[in-house]
């Protein structure tokens, strides 16, 4: 099962420069743990001790998958994720 | 170097000036690349707060895919202060995730002058930079 992951320029260090990557695994933690895999250092930026970061949003399609559920959101075949940095301060 | 023109730059203090006492954020896109800000995108602060700024998840998605449809990357990010002088604070440096972006800081703590100010934000770094406004 093909996922493609839409990575924020930020990020972009991981993957080469690429702006869109893909991954296999049937929840959203499964494709970060494969991305993992040939990008090494991204699932850190993307996780810290087993949740999302805080200021970090990632999107099912067009869900946040924060009102989804999280890291272990089922995701099939086709489905897009997209990653953005929160756009937060004081 | 921050150039900017004369109407984005109004808009900005406007929006700014208009949700005082709570802080405004927004984005200012422009052609990927150019570092030409063009086109003004005011954001809802999710916070609503007079100390924090946070765009809402879903308008943010929309945008960046707007943006990306059309070529364009955010130049600017602003956001102001209602209370303090415009200069990054702690949260603001550790949430910097824009490291092509301008971030612009409006304070309206002052009734009668707004103080509008450019700074480059990469990896916990802040430098300030001249702002030149055109017409």
């Amino acid at each position: 099962m093909a996922i493609e992951v839409r990575i924020p320029t930020i990020l972009r260090t991981y993957t080469d420069g690429a702006k869109q990557v893909e991954g296999t695994g049937s929840t959203l933690g499964e494709v970060f743990a494969d991305l993992e895999t040939r990008h090494t250092g991204l699932s850190a930026r993307l996780i810290d001790g087993g949740a999302l970061r805080r200021f970090v949003n990632v999107y099912l399609n067009d869900e946040d998958v924060r009102f989804l559920s999280s890291l272990d959101t089922p995701v099939k075949d086709g489905d897009t994720v997209t990653v953005l940095p929160a756009v937060a301060g004081g | 170097m921050l150039s900017i023109s004369t109407r984005l730059y109004e808009q900005i203090v406007a929006h700014a000036r208009k949700d005082h006492p709570d802080e405004a954020c927004g984005v200012l896109a422009g052609p990927e690349g150019s570092d030409r800000p063009e086109r003004f995108i005011p954001m809802e602060n999710a916070e609503r707060s007079p100390t924090f700024y946070r765009f809402d998840a879903k308008e943010q998605l929309r945008v960046w895919r707007e943006m990306d449809d059309n070529g364009e990357e955010p130049i600017v990010i602003y956001h102001s202060h209602t209370a303090t002088e415009a200069y990054p604070s702690r949260t603001d440096i550790s949430y910097a995730s824009e490291p092509n972006a301008h971030y612009v800081l409006v304070s309206t703590r002052d009734e009668d002058t707004t103080e509008f100010r450019s700074y480059r934000i990469l990896d916990g770094v802040v430098e300030e930079e001249p702002v030149a406004v055109m017409e």
